[in-house]
């Protein structure tokens, strides 16, 4: 009752290796971009309130309404902190949530965590903020209701990936999956726009200096614009195209060859998951495993590295 | 020459149709810890009584039993209705708990729509949630605050606002945690005016004694999840050695 | 108030509490990893894995059965891959038609159900073992050496140390909400669910300001201790030849439970 887990939250042993690692190099790129903005941009007085709002938003998701017959919606709050705090900073004040929440709570796994921070991090900055941005300069009404939509759409848009993601993963068949959790997902997303509103009107009308066009406008350059219409463009017509066409989407993705990769995955990270001159013995499969994992840790290194010296820098 | 005080035996007033009565209270919290050890009172219509002791020595949660926010062993009943899960919204109508911290209690953005959220609840009509919000502000004092921004309120006021949000319910009991805590003298002279006004049933925990001596007849003083003294306050507060041993001190 | 619900450490003198936070972080990711890696139906493999599992359990002296007992989390998510059963490819076991849809249950779908329920399950065990040993602001240590930014340590710190604070908030919130939502006899009561949405919102917003409210005077305490933009931790961790050693018999056991899943 305390702590209900959302239905978003991918649990490890979902996805597959190459979709989650897939899943991680976007998060840990985009995540390493906002932690150099982060600290070239703001100042040294944004972590802790980025610690803060990180609380903020993990306490905000326990407060429930009761919808009908003893359930009760909840309130993710992706977008909300998006256009408050500016794209950079809600990237990392939702990783770092879904990080604690997967460690802590287990909810949402460690390897499917890059997933889990794409869907409910990255794709809400990006429509939450991109799409508020947009109407800056237009009266309080069309700022939010543009909002109100921006949050609707972030939760059908973070449910249309992870059931994309289950899919590649060859979790879930795409014609039950879809319809499954999009059905569910609109009417979440009701919910999620209606506390949205309330609370940035909220905001919005005992701390206007906190929501004002210029202190938004200085959070995140125009390219947020552009990218959140395109993801919500994407969003608002593949799901309709996966639900009403699913067998299309599928021979789409197998023209793409994505369908292969993620469904015969991850044994072909190296050519059949075997080193050639090892020949097809469980061996050749082992060293090919251990590489495989070995490029990866790595990468990982490699990047956090990078990261490090970047943070150091500024 | 010892000045000697009048006897007077303070003797529970038998009173038809109880506001409250509460009888063999138990409850432990989900760490284990005992929180209520069988907790038995009566309150008649009309009673204003001071709940004393320590900290943790259950006041607050005895409170929270009152509307059925927890729930432990034993009975409870409000007005004559018994609680139970079913009856909690009706209950919730007749018990109006003001927590200690007013901000807790004032989550909208507007004073009007603080104080109107009860009324609205209960799924009354437009124009008796006004004249609710109305008649409660009238009682504490506040109606000129009526569009204010609950966020810009002083502590004294949010305390009278959070007041009001219950008082629009119209409450049959009122139940206060800690009303007078971190109010200046002249706020909490303003309470303790409001609190003797007002016409209602009231049981209000508190550490302050001064404010139970000015206006509370009749004090119940609890200690580590029992009551141990219920009674006169005059009598309670000359009780050097009860006060003592539950680490009260006389105002 | 609610410690004891959100702290998952839990206290007991063994081996693997002692054990650098670092070596434990790692070789978790990596038994997930492995159970990620084992192929479908890899049975032997799957129960040798749970066997890993169960000795660590019984390494760390919090009971053999102590991550089984609250490994059911994952549950819920389990739905969602149900339709895995009905995959296109093996060979269809029945013909179930629900009004116009005709579902299909495979062998190789109901394999690969199977196997994704048997991974994600053991995994969350894994990482359930993982808090219950180690505490977190360790764990938060060992980020800072595995090389995670610093800002992003930062923020999880103080999310975790106000994590507390916020949530008794939005209890007493509920708990203010819970108490003025009443109803009179033979009217409807909560109006409708819009407005009710409406109260979680104002809720929201009230929460956010407060908590925006507190960060300026946490950053002011910060201040007058001397913060000026890093904040700098001793690092208490040093790597001992034992922790290597038993980072690498459990990469050892990895490697043999791959071997295992692919004989």
């Amino acid at each position: 009752m305390l702590y209900s887990p959302a239905p978003l939250h991918i649990p490890d042993g979902f996805l597959n290796l190459v979709i989650s690692l897939l899943f991680w190099v976007i998060t840990a790129a985009t995540v390493g971009v906002a932690v150099s903005k982060t600290n070239k941009s703001l100042g040294e007085k944004q972590v802790p309130l980025m610690g803060i709002m990180a609380a903020f938003i993990f306490a905000a998701q326990m407060l429930n309404f009761p919808v009908m017959g003893g359930t009760s919606g909840h309130f993710l709050g992706g977008v909300l902190a998006a256009i408050v705090l500016g794209p950079w900073a809600s990237v990392l004040v939702m990783t770092a949530v879904i990080a604690l929440q997967g460690l802590l709570f287990q909810d949402g796994g460690l390897l499917a965590m890059g997933a889990n921070i794409f869907n409910m991090g990255l794709l809400t900055a990006m429509i939450g903020y991109g799409l508020y941005r947009s109407v800056l300069s237009q009266s309080k009404g069309i700022r939010l209701a543009v909002a109100g939509g921006a949050a609707w759409l972030a939760v059908v848009a973070a449910a249309l990936m992870t059931s994309l993601q289950l899919w590649l993963s060859g979790a879930a068949q795409l014609q039950i999956v879809i319809p499954a959790m999009l059905g569910v997902h609109v009417l979440i997303g009701i919910g999620e726009a209606i506390v949205t509103v309330a609370a940035l009107a909220f905001i919005e009308q005992t701390r206007p200096d906190l929501l004002g066009q210029k202190a938004t406008a200085e959070k995140g350059g125009g390219g947020w614009v552009v990218a959140g219409v395109i993801v919500s463009l994407l969003a608002v017509l593949l799901s309709p195209l996966a639900s009403a066409d699913p067998d299309g989407l599928e021979r789409v993705a197998e023209d793409m060859g994505f369908l292969q990769l993620g469904q015969s995955a991850p044994y072909q990270i190296l050519p059949d998951y075997t080193i050639p001159f090892l020949g097809e013995t469980a061996l050749s499969t082992i060293v090919a495993g251990t590489v495989g994992a070995l490029v990866l840790l790595g990468l990982m290194i490699v990047l956090g590295n990078m990261l490090k010296r970047k943070s150091n820098q500024s | 020459m010892p000045v000697t005080h009048p006897v007077k035996k303070y003797e529970f007033p038998e009173c038809e149709g109880d506001v409250l009565h509460v009888n063999d209270l138990h409850f432990s919290y989900p760490d284990g810890h005992v929180a209520l050890r069988g907790v038995s009172l009566r309150l008649c219509e009309g009673d204003k009584v001071a709940l004393v002791g320590p900290n943790g020595a259950g006041k607050s949660t005895l409170m929270l039993h009152l509307n059925g926010i927890l729930g432990g062993g034993g009975e409870i009943e409000i007005g004559g209705l018994r609680l139970s899960p079913d009856r909690l919204p009706a209950i919730r109508a007749m018990v109006g708990l003001v927590f200690q911290n007013p901000d807790d209690q004032l989550f909208s953005p507007t004073v009007f729509e603080d104080v109107a959220f009860g009324p609205l609840h209960m799924g009354l009509p437009e124009d008796e949630v006004r004249a609710r919000v109305d008649s409660a502000l009238e009682a504490v004092r506040m109606s000129a605050y009526k569009e204010r921004l609950s966020h810009h309120l002083s502590v004294g006021e949010k305390k009278r606002i959070a007041i009001a949000t219950v008082l629009s319910m119209n409450p049959k009991l009122l139940v206060l945690d800690e009303p007078s805590a971190g109010l200046d003298p002249r706020a909490r002279r303003t309470l303790i005016h409001l609190l003797r006004d007002l016409p209602i049933t009231m049981l209000v925990s508190t550490h302050d004694m001064r404010l139970v001596q000015e206006l509370f007849p009749r004090t119940i003083v609890m200690d580590d999840g029992q009551i141990v003294a219920d009674g006169l306050t005059m009598d309670i507060l000359e009780d050097e050695k009860l006060l003592e041993a539950h680490g009260l001190e006389k105002g | 108030m609610h410690a004891e619900i959100f702290d998952r450490f839990h206290e007991a003198e063994s081996r693997l509490h002692r054990l650098d936070p670092r070596v434990k972080v790692v070789v978790t990711v990596l038994f997930i990893l492995s159970n990620a890696l084992l192929p479908d139906g890899a049975w032997a493999a799957f129960g040798l894995s749970w066997l890993v599992l169960l000795g660590w359990n019984a390494l760390s002296r919090l009971g053999v059965d102590f991550t089984f007992r609250r490994s059911f989390v994952a549950l819920p998510f389990a739905l969602a891959a149900v339709s895995a059963i009905f995959s296109p490819i093996g060979k269809p076991l029945a013909d179930w038609s629900l009004g116009p849809l005709v579902l299909i249950p495979t062998d190789y779908g109901v394999i690969k159900f199977v196997s994704i329920l048997l991974r994600s399950w053991i995994s969350v065990q894994a990482a359930i073992l993982l808090v219950a040993v180690t505490r977190f602001p360790d764990m938060i240590h060992a980020f800072e050496h595995l090389r995670v930014p610093g800002v992003l340590t930062t923020i999880v710190a103080f999310l975790y140390r106000y994590l507390f604070v916020l949530t008794d908030e939005v209890m007493r919130l509920l708990r203010a909400r819970d108490s003025r939502s009443a109803a009179e006899p033979g009217r409807r009561s909560g109006r409708n669910v819009v407005w009710r949405a409406c109260v979680a919102g104002n809720m929201a917003g009230q929460l956010f300001l407060r908590s925006y409210e507190r960060s300026d005077r946490i950053y002011n305490a910060m201040l007058a201790r001397g913060y000026d933009g890093h904040l700098r931790t001793l690092n208490p961790h040093v790597l001992h030849p034992s922790d290597w050693a038993y980072g690498a018999a459990a990469i050892f056991i990895l490697i043999l439970l791959q071997l295992v899943g692919r004989f």
